[in-house]
């Protein structure tokens, strides 16, 4: 970040989301780098912007394919690179071709001058990193919207080398983490495929257990199984999906639905509240030992400085006893004791000892052995001449437009975020008095206020096709005409779950929080 | 930078002298696209002026406005505006007296007049008059001066003043110009030791027709810039500001920098207390400076120059203006200057108020919007100065030598270039280490003070005889940060390494004349007031040391010395001497230890 | 490139550009610093850094000095000693220092700086101080400029060298000059958003947490009894990493350790005072 000549923040508000990551992004302003921020919001990221593209929610497809066929337009794409390292360059090429300059300003709203100006400067630009997060992925077309970014950084290099490449920030501190353990439907730890049967057995016969064949359901398909009641029992650790999950009302009703639901978080949250059983889990950060993996693969140890409350116990032990109330003893197992055990089954920790992460700020995986030192950057290989290993693949995608359709009734296109001293739903933030923290309001333009005669700080009425809510307003400049922003940090406040759609990627099974069609009504 | 919720909003006289500066606010074509333009910060200090000139004071409001057009965060401002003390962030009377109480003027009963002014305008009452007592205003040779600041109209100078003539002035609508003011009314009181170089135009109308063609850029543009290199070699020209170095070396570490975008600065933020020099080049001679300047563009590549000039001299500010505009209609300032093949252009900033911008790097600072306060160097000028970029700078009187080195005689419009140059004659002036001529401003306790031209090394003693003070006369050399000389120095020759090796400094060529009666104590204490006054309060030694050295001669006066005071001053000295980031801290000790040394102060 | 200098006598062989601060350091010399942190860039305003080099006029500052070729130095002379008394003596003198961090209040002692030496007598006013009131403006942070020795760092924190908010600036000048955000107007009302990296990098108390001044002020602080632990934010995927100082099973501060690769010693809102949810008993209502 601090090395590189241009960053392009598409669907990140990052001054706020990611504070300190956005420090290093200023600090490759000051050695020179551009910054460039597409986001429907002129957010205080883009505040800082030397170029910001506002573009419509929802169509940055249209805008990355416009990019993308200006780029070869201008003959500003990497024939280099592309002819050795890629393939599929012809099919998207002729794919995109009708994404033009006129064609995306449509769509996009963005004028085409400003399109044009993010083509030329990123294909022009000798190193650049894109970096992304929620409001690409919090969509029904998440992964192609991924895939549309990425055809980008194909076309022109743009990965795989120092200063370069495709950079999703995390959202929470072990999301990374998560992913990495296996916490997936699909993958055991080290991303490896749980339907391969020799990597199966790798791990079976370490935990002396038989490992299920077949990949499992994520998030979206368990409320799917809750619905048509394939899903009946549901063990939550660690995530509040009462509030933070689309179509809240329904969710809800679905979690108090359920035969069995047990809960295990570190406060009695909205979700905990709807338990049968309720696990009082140690806070990770302060009250345990272990790891977490930040955004850039960065493994480090968290430390335990304080004594659990109450009962409260670190979630290892918890899980560790009710195993053995299940009848497996697994014993008393320390933290280092499993990440042990981890270093032997996922090849990318090998070389992470404790005593390693200790010393060095963390270790970024892969990192094979005791003499690897982890890595800065991926994807290296694309740049070996020939290329070693599979050539990456551009993936074309079509752009469609979200599904909560704006229409004369739901005219007001309302997207969902989050602000600099609050987070998700509120189990952390919630906890300290914050001197910026407003009462949560709905941000609209004065243009939009005007026509609906409501003035600043009014309250007024919200209404989606899944509920309806009662808000205070903000004038704010950083929306345009057209459009509102919530946060769901507050639901007690303003319960904002309730209105977004529920419509979920096929892939990631992320549903569209970016995207909810709106009514408001003065009172 | 983000946009922050607006607390304040400026009134429209306030978006008035604000759009005055920055232009009309333009919104952006689109709602859907922002595009950032290059930074403005350095238009900050004449937005501020512009501000104070016509609504009196900078309001939450002014700032609120400027942090949205320059993208400067309000705290920023506020700290700019807060450093000068021209620059009131409260409500001001709609007229200001400034009222200088350093020197010379005090020396003709400066803090009197503030003291009668105060009583009889009763001090920003009903009066609408606020009296201000200033530091030195650069008119010592018509001492008592007064600088007057009216709001929605205009700014002048007072000189040889009394209360009366005063108040009579802000009575009188046509005191509205600094060309109309009664300064310009004044003698020039310009004097030489031997033939006038330097002071030559002094009393001719400055104009171009006067001044003639611009002989010595033409003489370098056909020559080349080696050919001026060569010639400033030469002539051994030291800079006049008082650090006196080398000034060809200046230009051709400038010439010769790796970088490409390079400036040229005319010190003229003349400030040292009894220093009024290179106000009456700036105001009688402009020109002179401008080709220089010129020269220098031509010479260093640079494209841009800045004049900053000190903020009390409105008449110099407003003749320089006058003059960069004749001489860009003449086609010698500009694009293609004499039919050069570059291009180089003039703008003027006005200080504030701060001594401290003197100092070269704080002067940079100023320009680009910050806070007067000094650099640390290493990075010297040539190699890292105005926005990062190496920059010459000279002071006023340096930058005048240059054409007279370049082309001696050539003044009238019928004569041809030069071949010859006058660097083999501008040496043949001047001691072993200091060539040329140098301006002297003798001022005090003498019949004739005034600007005195002289070669250097021309004894002390003669220069006060030419000024008429007599014999026990006392002098303080080179200003408040200079020495006093004591009696068996009178006939130091004025030369950088004579007076050097007497523990003295020309410094700024100030001369200050002190009638033997007078009470050195209490110059002594409005010394150390003056430099607790102007320190910018960057480093501890100059910012806790100076104040600690006021405290200190104050109890020294109240109670006499004893040797743990004397002590405390020794220490006070070498950490403010050994450990200040810039010349203003090493050298505020240095008038009170000369008093020392000389008995004046035990 | 490297370059070979001499230091008390001693040569020594340096990279070329460190400054000659490290450059001492690294041959196990000590030389205070106030106004130098690790991850900030060197403004050398205190001046108690300094260090004498051969050809200098004046004492050079070792913190952004940087050592080149056949640069000759003295560390410890008694020309150097000298200012450095002084300038500890100034400050002492000036500030309410009894806060500050531990090597401050021994440099002090170990130069033998006597602020007594700068008051007045009877009949005269005191001597300049920086006292005024304490600043308690909001919930999280406690200004209290009597204690500020106008090191710049808080200003460098907020604005481009970490978190470029410019909520605050030096005002006014020379010994007037003092921290503080426009017109001096209430923290809540300011650009400030609270990220405490001003509080992160204060050498003297002058910015502290308002949970660290109210033990202080009860007589509650009690440094012995603490212990700080270093571990990952729990908030968002950068990853920095935290100091929680605990005392009686309560955090009492948080900071952030300057040399971490990721955080750099810098935090934000949610990390630096967003910790407190872990003191939560968790509710047993159901």
């Amino acid at each position: 970040m601090e090395n590189t000549d241009l960053i392009v923040l598409w669907g990140s508000n990052a001054r706020e989301a990611h504070p300190i990551m956005f420090h290093r992004m200023l600090t490759g302003k000051r050695n020179g780098a551009e910054m460039i921020v597409v986001d429907p919001r002129h957010t205080s990221s883009a505040a800082f912007a030397d170029l910001w593209l506002g573009l419509d929610v929802g169509s940055d497809i249209a805008l990355a394919n416009a990019v993308g066929r200006e780029i070869i337009a201008q003959d500003l794409h990497n024939k280099e690179f592309i002819a050795n390292a890629t393939e599929g360059f012809d099919e998207y090429a002729a794919s995109v071709d009708r994404y033009t300059l006129d064609y995306a300003e449509e769509i996009t709203g963005v004028p085409a001058e400003g399109i044009a100006e993010l083509a030329r400067t990123y294909a022009k630009a000798p190193s650049a990193i894109l970096c992304w997060t929620l409001g690409i992925t919090e969509h029904h077309t998440a992964v192609e919207n991924v895939f549309s970014l990425i055809n980008l950084a194909l076309l022109c290099g743009h990965v795989g080398r120092y200063g370069s490449g495709l950079c999703p920030l995390r959202g929470q501190n072990n999301v990374q983490g998560g992913g990495d353990m296996g916490a997936l439907p699909n993958r055991l730890p080290g991303f490896q495929s749980v339907e391969d049967p020799a990597i199966r057995s790798r791990f079976e016969s370490v935990w002396g257990a038989p490992v299920p064949p077949k990949s499992g359901w994520h998030l979206a398909q368990m409320f799917e199984a809750m619905e048509s009641g394939d899903l009946r029992c549901l063990y939550v650790i660690g995530e509040n999906p009462a509030d933070s999950e689309a179509n809240a009302a329904h969710a809800r009703h679905l979690l108090t639905g359920l035969d069995h639901l047990v809960v295990q978080d570190i406060r009695l949250t909205s979700t905990a509240k709807l338990a049968d059983v309720v696990l009082p889990a140690a806070a990770s950060f302060a009250e345990t030992t272990g790891t977490v993996t930040n955004s850039e693969r960065r493994v480090q140890l968290v430390r335990a400085a304080l004594e659990p409350p109450g009962q409260a116990k670190d979630d290892l032990a918890i899980v560790s006893g009710v195993a053995s109330e299940m009848g497996t003893d697994w014993g008393e197992v320390t933290a280092e004791e499993l990440w042990d055990e981890l270093r032997t089954l996922s090849p990318m920790h090998t070389g992470m000892s404790y005593e390693r992460l200790e010393a060095n700020s963390g270790l970024r995986w892969p990192c094979g052995g005791e003499d690897d030192n982890g890595s800065l950057f991926l994807h290296g290989r694309l740049w070996d001449r020939p290329v070693s290993g599979a050539r990456a693949a551009f993936t074309f995608a079509e752009w469609r437009p979200p599904v909560d359709e704006l229409t004369e009734e739901y005219p007001i296109r309302l997207t969902t975020g989050r602000r600099l001293d609050s987070f998700n739903t509120g189990v952390q933030s919630g906890a300290y008095e914050s001197p910026i923290r407003n009462r949560e309001a709905l941000d609209i333009n004065e243009a939009d206020a005007q026509k609906l005669g409501i003035a600043d700080g009014e309250i007024v009425r919200v209404s989606s096709r899944r509920g309806s809510l009662e808000t205070p307003v903000r004038i704010a400049p950083s929306v345009h005409e057209g459009l509102a922003f919530l946060t769901f940090h507050f639901a007690d406040q303003v319960d904002t779950n309730l209105l977004v759609p529920d419509d979920w990627d096929p892939m990631s099974g992320t549903s569209e929080f970016k995207a909810a069609a709106i009514r408001i009504e003065k009172i | 930078m983000e946009l922050l919720s607006r607390t304040a909003q400026a009134t429209a006289e306030e978006l008035s002298a604000i759009a005055g500066v920055l232009g009309e606010r333009t919104e952006q074509s689109s709602p859907r696209l922002k595009r950032r333009g290059a930074s403005r910060r350095t238009l900050l200090l004449p937005v501020l002026h512009a501000l104070r000139d016509e609504v009196g004071y900078i309001s939450e409001g002014a700032v609120q406005e400027i942090s949205e057009q320059l993208e400067v965060a309000r705290a920023d401002i506020y700290g700019v505006a807060s450093f000068y003390a021209l620059l009131p962030t409260e409500p001001q009377p709609s007229t200001t007296v400034h009222v200088c109480v350093d020197m010379a003027c005090r020396f003709t009963g400066g803090q009197r007049l503030v003291d009668d002014l105060r009583e009889t305008t009763g001090d920003g009452g009903e009066g609408d008059i606020a009296i201000h007592e200033s530091p030195c205003l650069g008119q010592c040779e018509n001492a008592p001066a007064a600088y007057i600041e009216r709001t929605g109209d205009s700014r002048f100078s007072l000189t040889g003043t009394t209360t009366k003539k005063i108040l009579e002035s802000l009575k009188s609508t046509d005191a509205s110009s600094p060309d109309a003011s009664d300064a310009t009314n004044q003698p020039l009181r310009a004097y030489s030791i031997g033939e006038a170089q330097l002071l030559r135009r002094i009393g001719i109308p400055p104009k171009l027709a006067s001044y003639g063609d611009f002989y010595a850029l033409r003489a370098a543009l056909e020559n080349g810039p080696e050919w001026v290199l060569e010639n400033l070699e030469a002539s051994q020209l030291r800079g006049r500001g008082g650090a006196a170095f080398p000034t060809a070396i200046k230009w051709r570490g400038v010439a010769e920098a790796r970088e490409s975008v390079r400036y040229v600065v005319a010190n003229a933020d003349e400030s040292e207390p009894g220093t009024f020099k290179d106000r009456l080049l700036l105001e009688n001679d402009p020109f002179s400076l401008i080709e220089a300047m010129v020269i220098a563009g031509f010479v260093t590549g640079a494209q841009k120059g800045y004049i900053y000039v000190r903020d009390e001299y409105p008449l110099a500010c407003a003749r320089i203006e006058q003059a960069c505009s004749e001489a860009v209609t003449a086609g010698l300032l500009g694009n293609q200057p004499a039919g050069g093949d570059f291009s180089f252009h003039i703008e003027l900033r006005r200080g504030a108020g701060a001594y401290i911008c003197g100092e070269e790097t704080a002067l940079f600072n100023s320009i680009e919007g910050y806070r007067g306060e000094p650099r640390s160097k290493p990075p010297f000028p040539t190699e890292s100065g105005l926005f990062g970029k190496p920059t010459l700078v000279n002071n006023v009187e340096t930058f005048a030598n240059v054409p007279l080195i370049l082309n001696p005689k050539k003044t009238g419009a019928e004569e041809t270039v030069a071949q010859e140059t006058g660097a083999e004659e501008f040496i043949q002036v001047g001691t072993e280490q200091s060539k040329g001529t140098r301006l002297f401003c003798v001022s005090g306790a003498c019949e004739y003070p005034g600007t005195y031209e002289a070669p250097l090394g021309t004894p002390l003693s003669d220069l006060l005889e030419e000024a008429g003070a007599t014999e026990s006369a006392r002098v303080l050399l080179g200003g408040a940060a200079g020495a006093f000389v004591s009696q068996d120095q009178h006939d130091v020759p004025l030369s950088f390494e004579d007076t050097s090796a007497a523990s003295l400094t020309l410094g700024s060529g100030a001369v200050i004349v002190i009638d033997p009666k007078a009470d050195m104590s209490d110059l002594l204490g409005r010394i150390t007031d003056f430099f607790a006054d102007e320190s910018c309060g960057q480093c501890v030694p100059c910012r806790v040391g100076t104040v600690r050295q006021k405290e200190s001669v104050a109890r020294i006066r109240t109670n006499g010395s004893d040797p743990t005071e004397l002590a405390l001053l020794d220490d006070l000295d070498a950490v403010m001497t050994d450990a200040s980031i810039c010349g203003l801290g090493q050298t505020a000790a240095s008038a009170i230890r000369s008093a020392r040394h000389t008995k004046i102060f035990k | 490139m490297t370059a070979t200098i001499k230091i008390n006598g001693e040569e020594c062989s340096v990279s070329e550009g460190t400054t000659l601060l490290s450059a001492c350091r690294e041959q196990g010399i000590d030389i205070p610093t106030i106004c130098n942190a690790e991850n900030l860039s060197p403004v050398n305003t205190c001046r108690v850094c300094v260090v004498e080099m051969e050809g200098s006029r004046t004492l050079v500052p070792s913190c952004s000095r940087q050592a080149a070729e056949g640069m000759v130095i003295a560390t410890h002379s008694d020309r150097v000693r000298r200012s450095r008394r002084m300038v500890l003596e100034l400050l002492a003198s000036s500030v309410d220092l009894s806060r500050s961090e531990a090597d401050l209040l021994g440099w002090i002692d170990e130069y033998e700086a006597d602020s007594s030496r700068h008051s007045s007598g009877d009949n005269l006013d005191p001597p300049a101080t920086v006292a005024q009131p304490v600043k308690l403006q909001d919930s999280l942070y406690v200004r209290d400029y009597s204690r500020c020795v106008l090191c710049y760092k808080c200003v460098q924190a907020c604005g481009e060298e970490a978190q470029n908010t410019f909520a605050i600036s030096v005002a006014d000048r020379g010994f007037a000059a003092t921290i503080s955000t426009e017109f001096d107007t209430a923290l809540p009302d300011s650009a400030c958003v609270y990220c405490g990296n001003c509080i992160g990098v204060c050498p003297t108390g002058a910015l502290i947490f308002t949970t660290e001044f109210e033990l202080r002020e009860a007589g509650e602080w009690n440094e012995e009894q603490q212990k700080v632990t270093r571990t990952v934010c729990p908030y968002c995927g950068v990853g920095c990493n935290l100091e929680l100082r605990t005392q009686d099973e309560t955090i009492v501060r948080v900071t952030s350790p300057s040399d971490h690769e990721v955080s750099h010693g810098h935090l934000c809102i949610k990390g630096r005072f967003g910790t407190g949810f872990v003191k939560t008993e968790p509710d047993t209502e159901s």
